[in-house]
């Protein structure tokens, strides 16, 4: 077990690295950079990890016994984040491969510019509501957001998907109460999406446990770019 | 080398807050623990305090906290200041001797009264008559410089990181209701103990993480009303503009966030309930100079209160927590864990959604 209390960022992740391939860190508090690039390791953490936990991951495996703060996975190649509460902004920024399953909210930007290519498709799954301009700029990979325990709030705020031009967005909702932007189609979820989502859902359900009949038991909103009305002539026309 | 004021360099800081809602008293110890997990925020150039309801003994005169370059601004000063108040008390402002802390300027406190024949002749009330002063001091008077200006309150700033700037004021021998705190990262300007946050007039003192993209437009619009932005810092034009908003126009806290983070059009055309969209559309029809834009997250200290504001479009980081009677507000979670490891319903408020807490009436 690895005491963080007094410790910094470059200390917690020698002593991570020098763990092998299981590591325990306690009394985190808001150290930044945890796990970043790191591969080959399962982490668990107690506290309060800081900023960018788990930036650039590369294939490790990193849970968080609460809340994590702003830009959890940023950059994450492979490997996955588990948070057993909520996240602060900016999760998964330009995410390229890998998932981070979160149990309660995500803050503004979840999943901004995040990316695929081929097999490396990067998904987050949120299980309660999602902050403002969710997917912002998304170009690939799937964004789940189930909105439980939501108190009557949104499950999404406002300008979800602005500037989205790849990848999925699933949302457990009719989604009456959104406003997407022109360029993206949001549509019921089709049989062939529920056999998708059921997937995400159940690993959701693993994670935290709970029972993912009941939970599937709801509306899904599917959006994706709509390729028929793309961006053009943002600024000026030539 | 060029002053603050001088000289605009092309921020990233760290912010933090406690309120006893129960106007039960803490020492400055608690708030100077939230700011140690967030040291990377700043870097040395500058940290500070802001206390409320820290000087019961003289609760009814203007405390006025002053930096001044040398012994002969000082004498000068006090003697333009006995033209204008009554001076009840005027001392050195402790501070203890620590290594990291060096080349603080000459800080005393005073505790006022405007004088009723100035009052009169001026034909001002008292709060406006301490804020024209201000201004004088701080834009006429080489040398010398009011950083704090409210009554049962003090702003206690230096260049240094804040949890060195809270030893050095001995802010653990002080107890408030609520207190504030900031450290800073400053990036367009070289950074001076002036310049450091809380910026304060009256009772409002303003600590801020960001960078307004609409500071030259707030600037010109406020410096209408007799504001005299003199360091070219985006804080100091937000606490001008609060002092405006909630003073002068006499708006409420909430209506002033709406006016300084108003929401975009489209939001506004998209709220069901007609009188909120009246009332949105109205503030940014008559204020339209004084909507911030880029980013920024601000914690508001006033007598008896505090008001956490992001922007609208929440480029900054923000989170509160409760404990019992107290709020904490910080820029992360883990300075809020510092101050009270059990907080709960830690929750982060949406761009430009104002949180307002109050002390409640009559308990301090």
């Amino acid at each position: 077990m690895i005491d963080a209390g007094g410790m910094g960022f470059c200390e917690i992740n020698d002593a991570v690295r020098a763990a092998g391939s299981v590591a325990a860190v306690k009394n985190c508090l808001g150290q930044r950079f945890i796990c970043a690039g790191m591969s080959g390791v399962d982490v668990t953490i107690e506290g309060v990890p800081g900023n960018a936990l788990g930036a650039y991951l590369n294939g490790a495996t990193v849970t968080v016994s609460g809340n994590a703060q702003d830009a959890v996975g940023d950059t994450m190649n492979d490997g996955r984040i588990t948070v057993f509460g909520s996240i602060g902004d900016a999760a998964g920024y330009a995410m390229r491969g890998g998932s981070i399953y979160v149990r309660d909210n995500a803050g503004y930007r979840a999943g901004i510019h995040m990316k695929e290519y081929k097999d490396k498709v990067p998904v987050i799954v949120i299980g309660g509501c999602a902050g403002s301009f969710l997917g912002e700029y998304q170009a690939g990979g799937v964004i789940v957001v189930l909105g439980l325990n939501s108190d009557g709030r949104r499950i999404v705020g406002n300008f979800p998907c602005t500037g989205m031009h790849g990848g999925k967005m699933i949302l457990r909702s009719e989604c009456g109460d959104i406003r997407f932007p022109n360029q993206v189609t949001a549509r019921a979820a089709s049989s062939e999406d529920l056999a998708e989502i059921r997937k995400y859902v159940d690993e959701y359900c693993r994670l935290f446990g709970i029972d993912p009949v009941e939970l599937m038991d709801s509306p899904f909103t599917v959006v994706t770019p709509d390729s028929a009305n793309p961006y053009k002539q943002l600024y000026v026309a030539n | 080398m060029l002053r603050e004021g001088e000289i605009r360099i092309p921020s990233g800081c760290a912010i933090a807050a406690v309120i006893s809602k129960a106007g039960e008293r803490m020492t400055g110890e608690k708030i100077i623990d939230a700011m140690r997990p967030m040291r990377d925020r700043s870097n040395g150039l500058g940290g500070g305090f802001a206390g409320y309801g820290i000087y019961p003994e003289y609760k009814d005169l203007y405390a006025l906290h002053m930096f001044f370059d040398c012994r002969d601004t000082r004498k000068a000063c006090e003697a333009f200041l006995k033209e204008r108040f009554e001076v009840v008390k005027g001392e050195l402002i402790p501070t203890r001797k620590i290594p990291e802390i060096t080349d603080e300027p000459i800080i005393w406190r005073y505790f006022v009264r405007p004088l009723r024949s100035c009052l009169e002749d001026r034909q001002l009330d008292e709060k406006e008559f301490v804020v024209r002063t201000v201004m004088k001091i701080n834009t006429g008077m080489n040398g010398a410089y009011v950083f704090s200006s409210g009554k049962n309150m003090g702003t206690f700033k230096a260049v240094g990181f804040p949890e060195d700037v809270g030893r050095f004021y001995r802010l653990d021998e002080y107890e408030g209701y609520s207190w504030t705190a900031h450290g800073r990262y400053p990036t367009n300007t070289p950074g001076w103990w002036g310049g450091a946050h809380p910026f304060t007039l009256l009772d409002y003192s303003v600590v801020h993480n960001g960078e307004i993209s609409s500071y030259d437009a707030n600037r010109r619009y406020i410096e209408m009303f007799g504001y005299k932005c003199t360091l070219k810092t985006d804080t100091e034009v937000i606490t001008y503009i609060l002092d405006y908003l909630l003073r002068r126009q006499g708006l409420t806290l909430e209506e002033a966030a709406n006016v300084i983070a108003a929401p975009f059009w489209s939001t506004i055309a998209a709220n069901p309930d007609p009188v909120i969209r009246n009332r949105l559309r109205y503030l940014r029809t008559v204020f339209p100079g004084l909507l911030i834009t880029g980013p920024f997250s601000i914690v508001l200290g006033f007598d008896g209160g505090l008001m956490a504001l992001n922007d609208r479009l929440k480029l900054r980081s923000m989170v509160v927590g409760e404990k019992g009677e107290r709020v904490y507000i910080a820029s992360e979670e883990a300075a809020i864990r510092a101050m009270e490891p059990d907080a709960e319903h830690i929750w982060a408020p949406s761009g430009g959604e104002p949180v307002v807490i109050q002390v409640k009436e009559g308990s301090f």
